[in-house]
């Protein structure tokens, strides 16, 4: 686990002190909406391995900035980089993601697995069965794919993601309209993913969830990097001030006008 | 068209079937006819033209518009035969080199019908011109083609006769309906206008209503019908030898005998008279 | 109210008979509105997938013109497609005129824009929700314009029924290119004209229930399917 704090201007990260360590970078990351500026300047280095949970309080640009990592939106300033490469269609093929509200294709379940399947060339029916049996819901596979309860549904869709063995699994809030059974169920899944090698960037408001999952943990406050240090320290001993707030349930405020 | 009517029992359902035994438009012998409305509205066309394909194998497709219209088309090459009754457009046609030869086919006439009521009072006259002024200065409805048909221009003409200038009245007493002579005569029922109308539309017409004939009997009402091969000169498309066939045909004692035999309502609807 | 209820009798005797002639002009009018409509499908899917998944100068301006489109007079159709097959006019060697196949091309360029500007609709909103999805797993346009299409396929097939609704019920168009031809090119909407202006009133009034059967029927089966698509979330 990458180790090392730096602190520098009150922030505070962890940041992996060796280049072979880092996965994928950040660096000067800026995006604006109209006269909004919602990520505002972040650079960041993501470890490798482990499980990186994305915190912050709402509107803090969690969201935002997992889909500017895996290349869904262009950033108004700065770059995100894998591999030391520019983000492309080659290298988000090998990223997966999984999105708060499950996206599935009319069609069943079986056809969703197939569809992404097909799109990498590889679409053989044992692979289709085995991807739905490793999420348990072989038996479904003949039924649409909306109909499915919620907890199913966000299976098949992380089932589909992972149904190409990506590098990298991002996750917006996957369990965020779950009951705890389906939570468990994602993360019993998403936990094999990472044993298997897969890097996973998990983004939560539940804490108990962050606490279970995260090897370390990305805290943004207001479109900035707030803090990033390793699960441990960042549960029991938050360097920021924002980060202090949150993980003791206080209402964030924006302190001054930026 | 829905004369024979088989009494046996199908489910619509089969209309699936008929569609695809639509017989395909195969490279059989047929020609085109550029005619009027009111030659194909009394039925004499269904009544004689298998006739002509049962001797000669030569389909006979109709379009039924007006005169006007009709020798439009004509000029444009979309037909072979021209069958119409307006006899100086007729001339005019062929004078500029768009048919080879005019031939009369056979006549009818014209009348005037009207509802019982009668405003006009012209109830039973035999003079057209003097009939149609007193239309005018009773400023009773009157609904004309007004579509240079064949039958819109010689109620043209009865008016110049009649000394009445209808331009000046139109959308007045004098309403123009831009239609055909099926549609004009429904407008004039539904309004209670006199209408000039070819004896044969009239008789087959099936929505009179009160309407009777008010005014016939004018010599002026003579209704010449016309028969011109278009000409292949101009359009080389022009199926000549079959064309030609038809208007042989229809001038010659068969078809002519045809014609004399059209009865509607036992009545005779058009009369015989070519001269070859 | 003779007519009226002369002409109900007229149309169940008719339809009951089976009466040859009237099922050729059934027949005609489905083989041309039918035809009509693929061929529409054909244009105007690729046309509002395309408009609908772009992002181009002057969208919105297709958007709005394809969109007027859809009221295109049907007489005035018919008079250019006239112009285009007559003998006097440049497509006139083509000899379509007074054809079915002259009719299929008047009543493909009427609804063609009907089928562009709804499919694009249907599309965008589909587009809309599967768009971050897409992109994400970096589907490529052509694979995600079909996946559009057929995931769409339930509301795009309400839309070829719109289309095939409007080709079935003109006549403006047809009667012109067509020429009411009696058993070559006489459908439903020009034989209840031709009736009409027979002054058989009964007799054009029992054509055009049996046409507005043959539509409702369409329909049915057309929501039937729906209803079992949306019971399977597929719609």
């Amino acid at each position: 686990m990458p180790d090392g704090t730096t602190v520098s201007q009150g922030r505070t990260w962890a940041a992996p002190t060796d280049e072979s360590e880092c996965l994928g970078e950040a660096v000067g990351l800026v995006y604006r909406s109209g006269d909004r500026t919602l990520i505002d300047g972040i650079d960041l280095q993501i470890p490798r391995a482990g499980r990186t949970v994305v915190m912050g309080a709402n509107g803090a640009g969690k969201s935002l900035l997992l889909r500017l990592l895996h290349g869904l939106l262009l950033p108004s300033a700065g770059h995100v980089r894998w591999g030391g490469r520019p983000l492309d269609d080659a290298l988000r093929q090998q990223q997966a993601m999984v999105f708060q509200r499950p996206v599935l294709l009319r069609r069943s379940v079986a056809a969703n697995i197939r569809f992404v399947l097909k799109l990498r060339g590889r679409a053989d029916q044992a692979r289709v069965d085995a991807t739905l049996d490793e999420v348990g819901l072989a038996a479904h596979a003949h039924q649409p794919a909306r109909l499915l309860s919620g907890g199913e549904q966000q299976r098949l869709a992380l089932a589909r993601a992972l149904a190409t063995d990506p590098q990298v699994l991002f996750l917006d809030e996957p369990t965020a309209s779950l009951d705890p059974a389906s939570t468990a169920a994602i993360e019993t899944i998403v936990n094999r993913a990472h044993a298997r090698g897969t890097k996973i960037m998990f983004v939560t408001h539940d804490l108990g969830q962050a606490r279970r999952l995260a090897d370390d943990v990305i805290f943004l406050h207001y479109g900035q990097l707030a803090e990033q240090s390793p699960a441990q320290r960042f549960f029991d001993d938050p360097v920021s001030q924002a980060a202090r707030d949150y993980l003791d349930g206080r209402l964030v405020i924006r302190k001054s006008s930026k | 068209m829905f004369k024979t009517r088989l009494a046996r029992i199908a489910p619509i359902v089969l209309l699936g079937c008929a569609m695809l035994s639509v017989p395909a438009l195969a490279e059989e012998k047929s020609i085109l006819v550029q005619s009027t409305t009111s030659t194909a509205n009394s039925g004499l066309y269904d009544d004689i033209l298998p006739i002509f394909t049962a001797k000669t194998g030569i389909k006979v497709h109709v379009v039924a518009v007006g005169t006007g219209q009709a020798i439009k088309n004509a000029q444009n090459g979309d037909g072979d035969v021209l069958l119409v009754h307006a006899k100086a457009s007729e001339e005019k046609f062929v004078a500029e080199g768009w048919g080879v030869e005019r031939f009369d086919v056979m006549y009818n006439d014209f009348i005037i019908v009207g509802p019982a009521a009668d405003p006009a009072g012209i109830a039973g006259s035999k003079d057209a011109a003097a009939a149609m002024k007193t239309i005018a200065d009773s400023k009773s409805l009157f609904a004309s083609r007004g579509d240079n048909s064949g039958t819109h221009k010689k109620e043209v003409s009865l008016w110049k006769d009649a000394g009445v200038d209808t331009a000046a009245s139109s959308g007045d007493w004098y309403r123009e309906t831009g239609s055909g002579m099926g549609a004009t005569l429904n407008t004039a029922v539904g309004m209670g206008a006199y209408a000039m109308t070819d004896r044969g539309t009239w008789i087959s017409f099936k929505n009179k209503g009160d309407y009777r004939i008010v005014v016939e009997g004018d010599d002026k009402l003579f209704n010449q019908y016309g028969v011109i091969l278009v000409n292949p000169a101009r359009h080389p498309n022009v199926k000549q030898a079959e064309g030609q066939a038809f208007i042989d045909w229809i001038t010659g004692d068969e078809g002519q005998a045809a014609i004399a035999a059209y009865m509607l309502d036992g009545q005779q609807l058009f009369f015989p008279n070519a001269r070859r | 109210m003779q007519d009226f209820s002369a002409s109900f009798g007229l149309a169940f005797q008719l339809v009951l008979a089976a009466d040859p002639d009237l099922l050729e002009i059934i027949a005609l009018s489905l083989k041309v509105s039918l035809s009509a409509v693929a061929i529409a499908c054909l244009i105007g899917l690729p046309v509002g997938t395309a408009i609908a998944m772009g992002r181009f100068r002057g969208r919105t301006a297709t958007i709005i013109l394809l969109n007027a489109l859809m009221g295109l007079p049907p007489v005035v159709v018919g008079l250019l497609i006239y112009l285009l097959l007559s003998n006097a006019g440049p497509l006139g060697w083509m000899r379509l005129l007074y054809t079915p196949g002259a009719m299929i091309i008047a009543q493909a360029v009427l609804i063609t824009p009907i089928v562009a500007a709804l499919s694009r609709e249907v599309v965008e909103q589909l587009h809309c929700e599967y768009a971050e999805q897409f992109r994400s797993l970096s589907v490529p346009r052509s694979s995600a314009a079909a996946a559009l299409l057929w995931d769409a396929r339930y509301s795009l097939l309400t839309v070829a029924l719109a289309g095939f609704g409007r080709a079935v019920a003109e006549v403006g168009a047809v009667i012109i290119v067509g020429g009411n031809i009696d058993h070559l090119t006489r459908v439903m909407t020009t034989a209840i004209a031709l009736e009409t202006s027979k002054g058989d009133l009964a007799l054009a009034l029992a054509l055009g229930i049996v046409l507005i059967t043959l539509a409702l029927s369409v329909n049915a089966a057309v929501m039937a399917l729906r209803l079992t698509a949306t019971r399977y979330a597929y719609a």
